[in-house]
């Protein structure tokens, strides 16, 4: 099936329709933002962007909060999920009904909600932006759940550790050297959608007067109206090159996986 | 070996028990506790105001969008995925379509909402193109603006949330089993209906559930969108905490909120038995 | 025996967690000191010992908080440059696209930080509905503010004010002079509201015109929900957000809204028009008010000087707003004639509805408006 000259045509076909249906919106705006009141083409609203330095320490604050929040993803979701396939498998939908309920709760309400958690973390902890990376945690456990959790199921994770167990491993050792390296691609997909959904928030934020990305930009289209369209782009152009650069990172491991 | 059992396994969840706690379940109480109540005391006239004709069409519209946008989703996106899978795993097209996915899952709000106004408004980019060339308006009275236009604005980031999402599952199907069906006599087709289906269920419906609730809570797109009235629940709540003309309705937006927990728990608890009965044998 | 251990400790931790939430949360106003609560209290600038002591507190504290205002908004990008130049601080704009409501939530969300807003600028019924959050303050030029336009104590005052408008693009459709005009076949797809009238001021605003404008009043804004039945009917509503980005790439050729927002417009779509319908002339004024719990009272209380000396409200005339010291800075000559004489012409008496009219109308519009849109 996979390399016969129907598939192939097929394949073709579907990814230029996938390519349409994702593409022409982004030409869209790239159309708009490239337009000149005169009728032709300029790139000033991309050339502002440069110029503006409000934006370049915003996508700093955006960039450090998405690290924050994958590397606290990670801490806390990747031990846990496996510790309960292993040995606590009674708690599985527990887990997981945890792990949607952030989704479900409009980000609206959760402002409201975290009202009182956060006036004592910004008095116990400080007061600065970074500590929304609490929230983006909470945030990002639905998806980094669903991409795990996929990875995982493909494993018997139990045999495995009961394998590594007999052999002698304790149990950081099962965990950090046998199961993680099977689950990387999972680890890797929560990782990437944690650090674009972190890039792409903007509800929360403004809500509690942070300043990050987002904001920034949506700032910068009050007054100019091209420039915010460019820097929406622009930012899902930097955040695609940054996730491809990443990509390469476990490279390693998948081609030592396959065999 | 007698030392390490004394301590319960179930010990080593409190890190992120506790976690969820204090961010999550406080902010979820808080709410649940506001919806039952009215000027500061306990009061159950939100919860009635739930069942008005216009809250239940509100949630009827938000269930429709979410469950077709879940559906579509899931099959475009997990056709998608396979083709990406079927590509090797560190070439430039895989780690481009996956970036891609990553970055367009999360694109959502005013940004994307005038991506679609400036492809499919009045004077949109296709319309136009369309208007000139084939003669055709496919701008009518503005369904964009409306719960299909929704639907489609909607999948544009619900296709790449599946296939970030259920790429894992995907990458965990072993060639190896393909090869020991294929050499037990399976064909291609009952490789996949008895073998590579009921293993990628699970996976498939919990990335069905997934982008469900995604939709269902998705505010930021539909805000920018559909600025008159408020078809779905998240906009409902939106009207009830910020409207400048109708106020002192904020716990009316409480008890919305409550309603969507519920429904999630409802569509949840189905997902559970359903993957229950399907996967009996993996167990 | 594992699964009931881990259910008494979640119940503990739930316990505790509870417990804190129980009590209030730390408040932070131990770190102002003396002088910061001299400042909460201040109703004048005499309080401070005349305006420079209140301009070096100001300057002192550094820092101001504003919420919900656009820079295009009434100029409001020009007046936040200006003040913060001239006095050396450095203004927070958050949320430029909050409404009313949303800067009353913000601040009691953020109650006790020092992100909380100092200054409000609020749509008639918040405010209204609000005092209890605001603190008394008289400015300089307390004399020179019409009564109406103010609270006696001095917990509001009315800032700047509009009339509701018809923008429009007058090279994508032709001329428009009254509401009937935009039922016309050409307007088809091209007429979008500031807002939802059951949520936004601008919105409703722009219903009470259509409904003067059609035989009906303040209180009676049945006319103004067929109006708009009938411009939906004809295919010309569009339910979507106006805004620059829309209303620049011709998405949305008209709109209704104030006549400074539409004003705005002007400089970035060229052949824009901003005319006020002569059968329907409604006004509407903001309210501006101090935050009592604000992070940085003095500033609040200096911006708020700023705001209402000629300068200020120049610079919201420049905005295209109406400024509420107008007719007292038009006799002494200190009004900016030009800018003055440039506003919209306004033919016929103006309606500004009462509180009582808003939510007689506001009660109306809940049950009848989601009809119109269908």
């Amino acid at each position: 099936m996979t390399s016969t000259p129907t598939w192939r045509v097929t394949r073709a076909l579907l990814l230029v329709l996938y390519g349409l249906f994702f593409i022409v919106p982004l030409y869209a705006m790239l159309d708009f933002s490239t337009r000149s009141t005169q009728g032709g083409r300029t790139g000033e609203a991309w050339a502002d962007l440069v110029r503006d330095p409000t934006l370049s320490s915003a996508i700093i604050t955006s960039l450090l909060l998405a690290l924050f929040t994958v590397l606290g993803m990670l801490l806390l979701l990747l031990p846990t999920m496996i510790w309960v396939r292993m040995r606590v498998p009674g708690a599985t939908r527990l887990i997981e009904f945890l792990c949607l309920l952030p989704l479900t709760i409009p980000a609206l309400v959760i402002v409201v909600g975290m009202r009182n958690v956060y006036t004592w973390v910004n008095y116990l902890v400080s007061d600065s932006v970074y500590t929304l990376t609490f929230v983006y945690v909470v945030l990002v456990l639905p998806y980094a759940y669903r991409a795990i959790d996929a990875a995982l199921g493909s494993l018997d994770v139990v045999t495995l550790a009961e394998a590594a167990r007999s052999l002698g491993a304790g149990w950081l050792t099962v965990i950090a050297r046998i199961i993680v390296p099977n689950v990387w691609s999972g680890v890797l997909a929560a990782a990437f959608i944690s650090i674009a959904l972190v890039m792409g928030e903007f509800t929360i934020a403004s809500l509690t007067n942070y300043e990050n990305l987002q904001v920034v930009i949506n700032f910068l289209g009050k007054s100019a109206a091209r420039t915010s369209v460019a820097a929406s782009l622009a930012v899902l152009v930097f955040v695609f090159v940054l996730l491809m650069a990443l990509s390469y990172v476990g490279r390693g491991r998948r081609g030592a996986e396959r065999s | 070996m007698s030392r390490r059992t004394t301590l319960p396994p179930s010990l080593a969840l409190l890190p992120f028990l506790g976690f969820l706690t204090i961010f999550l379940l406080i902010p979820t109480v808080t709410v649940v506790v506001g919806a039952f109540q009215e000027g500061g005391e306990f009061s159950t006239a939100n919860i009635e105001a739930l069942f008005s004709e216009a809250a239940l069409r509100t949630l009827w519209n938000s269930v429709l969008l979410s469950a077709s946008t879940a559906v579509i989703g899931a099959v475009f996106g997990s056709l998608l995925a396979y083709i990406v899978v079927m590509a090797s795993p560190t070439s430039l097209f895989r780690r481009s379509v996956t970036s891609m996915a990553s970055v367009l899952a999360q694109f959502g709000g005013v940004t994307l909402a005038f991506a679609f106004i400036a492809t499919l408004g009045f004077s949109g980019v296709v319309t136009e193109l369309l208007r000139d060339t084939v003669n055709l308006d496919i701008f009518g009275t503005g369904w964009l603006f409306g719960l299909p236009g929704l639907i489609l604005v909607y999948t544009y980031f619900q296709i790449p949330l599946m296939v970030i999402v259920f790429l894992p599952a995907l990458e965990g199907l072993r060639p190896q089993w393909r090869e020991a069906a294929v050499n037990l006599g399976a064909t291609g087709w009952q490789y996949w209906t008895q073998v590579a289906i009921p293993l990628l269920r699970p996976a498939f419906l919990g990335a069905t559930l997934l982008l469900f609730a995604n939709a269902f809570a998705a505010y930021a797109t539909a805000a920018a969108l559909v600025s008159q009235g408020n078809p779905i629940v998240p906009l409902l709540i939106r009207a009830a905490l910020t409207s400048e003309i109708l106020l002192g309705r904020q716990n009316l937006a409480f008890a919305l909120a409550f309603q969507m927990i519920i429904v999630v728990a409802v569509v949840m608890t189905a997902y559970a038995l359903l993957v229950r009965r399907t996967s009996r044998w993996l167990r | 025996m594992a699964r009931e251990i881990r259910h008494l400790r979640n119940v503990g931790i739930g316990l505790c967690a509870l417990i804190l939430t129980a009590c209030s949360a730390p408040s932070d106003d131990g770190d102002g000191g003396d002088g910061a609560s001299a400042a909460e209290e201040a109703t004048s600038a005499e309080d401070f010992g005349g305006m420079d002591e209140l301009v070096a507190a100001a300057q002192e504290e550094g820092e101001l908080n504003v919420i919900a205002l656009p820079p295009d908004w009434a100029n409001y990008g020009e007046i936040i440059e200006t003040f913060s130049e001239k006095y050396d601080i450095k203004v927070n704009s958050a949320q430029p696209d909050a409404a009313s409501q949303d800067e009353i939530n913000a601040a009691n969300q953020l109650e006790g930080t020092d992100r909380a807003p100092d200054v409000f600028d609020l749509g008639q019924s918040v405010a209204l509905a609000n005092t209890d959050m605001f603190a008394p303050y008289q400015v300089e030029t307390w004399d020179s503010i019409p009564d109406e336009f103010k609270d006696p104590d001095g917990t509001w005052v009315n800032d700047y004010g509009g009339y509701m408008s018809i923008g429009y693009d007058s090279n994508e459709v032709p001329e428009v002079s009254t509401l009937d005009d935009l039922l016309g076949s050409e307007f088809r797809g091209s007429v979008a509201l500031n807002g939802d009238p059951t949520q936004a001021g601008a919105a409703f605003s722009g219903v009470v015109m259509a409904a003067i404008a059609n035989g009906g009043s303040a209180d009676d804004v049945a006319p103004g929900v067929e109006y708009f039945q009938k411009l939906n009917d004809a295919g010309n509503f569009l339910p979507v957000d106006p805004t620059p980005a829309t209303v620049e790439s011709g998405q949305t050729p008209v709109v209704i809204d104030w006549d400074y927002l539409n004003a705005a417009l002007a400089e970035d779509v060229p052949g824009w028009t901003v005319v006020v319908p002569e059968e329907a002339v409604v006004g509407g004024y903001y309210f501006q008010a101090i935050n009592a719990d604000a992070p940085h009272p003095a500033a609040a209380r200096l911006w708020q000087e700023f705001l209402y000396s000629d300068e200020g409200q120049n610079l919201w005339l420049k905005g295209g707003a109406r400024p509420v010291r107008a007719e007292a800075m038009a006799e002494e000559g200190t009004i900016d004639q030009e800018l003055y004489d440039a506003l919209p012409p306004v033919e016929g008496e103006p309606v500004i509805p009462t509180n009582e009219q808003t939510e007689q109308a506001a009660q109306y519009l809940s049950e009848n408006w989601a009809k119109v849109v269908g």
